[in-house]
């Protein structure tokens, strides 16, 4: 079942055109993995799907609705090093700031939003954390918190740009999981990674975006390397379709 | 002068202005002190500077034609607020630029204006390093009220504030609308140097702002606590300023910044976990404490 639907999106930065035609249907369980090379326009994106940039032609539908910020249910993890991780807060505070445009103006946290972070708190396993400055956490428990900032809004459609980035493996084989069980979850997981191996191997779907999307499908139809030297603009013999050919 | 002498002095009816300039002091700093933990976590120490000089030409208006001093310097320090705000959006000039541009001018505005009024220098220098006498009891009331209603506002917004500090990017995400919050924190920001800059005085305001927020910093890891322990430190700094400005005829705002700049070096020495003491002990120490993993 889809839940979020972008059509034919195109969106301009500064005259240029850096999103054209987008189509992309995500649907509940899935993992998706979002992959382009360096200016693709991936995090530009999330963030059109987000409502935060003006969006030239297309439309984005979250549950067949267009989507706004505040009252769409799709949560959003956004780089690591957007977060001012210097400053003095607990980490169940910080993922309540995850709630704040549904909390409103002039108003404080109730017990349900102290309720939905507890919970979303215990969903990424830092219960045991969340009176812990988050200064003194190591970058996968940083990523987590980022993750249960987003949980706490409850939402169907998860995005994460780079979850990856800076992540030693182990991390990342547990943040994987972690992302897999959400989308078992009934939710659609849309994430950007610079991580193609993990990617080919975790993700239900890939998505190879530059400017526009080059080839959407499962791993398993996407070793022919034709759309790969197409999105990352690489001659026959890189090294990236080597990779391909052994998996 | 002995602590009992000095609150001789302060129930000393001939000098009705003693007490009025504590309070006023006090107040100020209570209210620096928590704005200024805003101002001190997002790095605004540059902004905070620029409204405490852009209120100037505003202060000099009132003062020329004999107005309010807490609205005109409440109304020039807004617009000179918004104005940076409107123009930083442009991102080829970056917003430290900008506020360069804009608060030199107002203050140089304020200059020009108060340059026509007689007896320019002497009003000038109580501009600048502020002046303990003559606070009229309207001010008291104006300075009071809107200090309360100031730290209402920062109570009904902090969730806001606090989540656009952390992250720009998730706040406009779950749909806060980041440029008003900018706004309503520059115009809170100028609010509480209005309502100081009498005592303290132009150039020194920014202290009273920065300082105590600093030094709560280096005290404490968690955003409540700070924001009580400022205004604390405030407070007490400004009650330990005023009493030796007295009591040695020392200026008053000097005297107040001075006091908190101690109270600094002092926490930046042996605050328990960050001062340089504790780090050092720790360094030195066998047993070396597993150090925060970084963001690697």
């Amino acid at each position: 079942m889809s839940v979020l639907e972008v059509r034919g999106v195109t969106v301009g930065l500064g005259g240029r055109t850096v999103l054209r035609d987008i189509d992309l249907t995500l649907g509940l369980g899935e993992l998706t993995g979002l992959i382009g090379p360096n200016g693709a326009g991936k995090t530009t994106l999330l963030r059109s799907i987000l409502g935060l940039v003006r969006v030239a032609s297309g439309r984005v539908l979250v549950d067949g609705r267009p989507v706004r910020p505040r009252r769409s249910p799709v949560g959003y993890v956004p780089q690591r090093h957007e977060f001012a991780w210097d400053f003095p807060i607990s980490v169940e505070n910080a993922v309540m700031t995850g709630r704040s445009g549904r909390i409103g103006l002039l108003r404080r946290p109730g017990v349900d939003d102290w309720r939905a972070v507890a919970a979303a708190l215990e969903r990424v396993g830092m219960s045991d954390l969340a009176r812990r400055p988050v200064g003194e956490l190591s970058g996968g428990q940083r990523q987590r918190v980022l993750v249960a900032r987003a949980l706490a809004l409850q939402p169907r459609v998860l995005l994460l740009d780079e979850p990856f980035t800076g992540l030693d493996l182990p991390t990342q084989e547990l943040l994987t999981g972690l992302f897999q069980e959400l989308a078992g979850e009934d939710k659609a997981v849309l994430m950007t990674t610079h991580d193609l191996l993990g990617a080919l191997d975790t993700c239900t779907r890939i998505a190879l975006l530059n400017r526009t999307i080059v080839a959407d499908a499962p791993p398993s139809e996407l070793l022919d390397p034709d759309p790969w030297m197409r999105a990352f603009g690489v001659g026959e013999n890189s090294p990236l379709l080597k990779i391909l050919k052994v998996m | 002068m002995s602590i009992p002498e000095f609150i001789a002095d302060l129930t000393n009816p001939d000098l009705a202005f003693l007490p009025k300039a504590l309070l006023i002091a006090v107040m100020s700093s209570v209210v620096c002190g928590v704005v200024g933990c805003y101002v001190v976590l997002r790095g605004m120490a540059f902004i905070g500077d620029a409204v405490a000089h852009a209120v100037f030409p505003g202060l000099a208006v009132a003062f020329v034609l004999q107005g309010s001093l807490v609205v005109g310097g409440a109304v020039a320090g807004v617009v000179t607020a918004v104005l940076v705000a409107v123009f930083a959006q442009n991102r080829r000039i970056k917003e430290d630029s900008v506020i360069g541009v804009f608060y030199v001018a107002s203050f140089a505005l304020g200059v020009v204006i108060i340059s026509q009024a007689p007896g320019y220098a002497g009003s000038l220098q109580q501009f600048l390093f502020g002046s303990i006498t003559g606070v009229p009891d309207e001010d008291l009331y104006t300075a009071a009220v809107i200090g309360l209603l100031l730290l209402a506002a920062v109570l009904l917004l902090h969730q806001q504030f606090v989540t656009v500090s952390l992250d720009r990017e998730l706040a406009r995400a779950v749909g806060l609308r980041v440029f008003w919050l900018d706004i309503a924190l520059y115009v809170l920001v100028t609010i509480a140097i209005v309502i100081s800059v009498r005592t303290i005085g132009n150039i020194l305001v920014l202290a009273l702002l920065v300082t105590p927020a600093a030094t709560a910093r280096l005290l404490t890891d968690r955003l409540g606590v700070m924001m009580l322990l400022a205004p604390a430190i405030g407070g007490s700094g400004a009650v330990v300023g005023l009493y030796l400005s007295w009591s040695y005829d020392l200026p008053v705002g000097g005297t107040i910044v001075l006091v908190l700049a101690g109270v600094f070096l002092t926490a930046w020495t042996f605050a328990p976990r960050h001062g340089l003491v504790a780090k050092r002990w720790r360094r030195g120490g066998l047993e070396e404490s597993p150090a925060p993993v970084s963001a690697a």
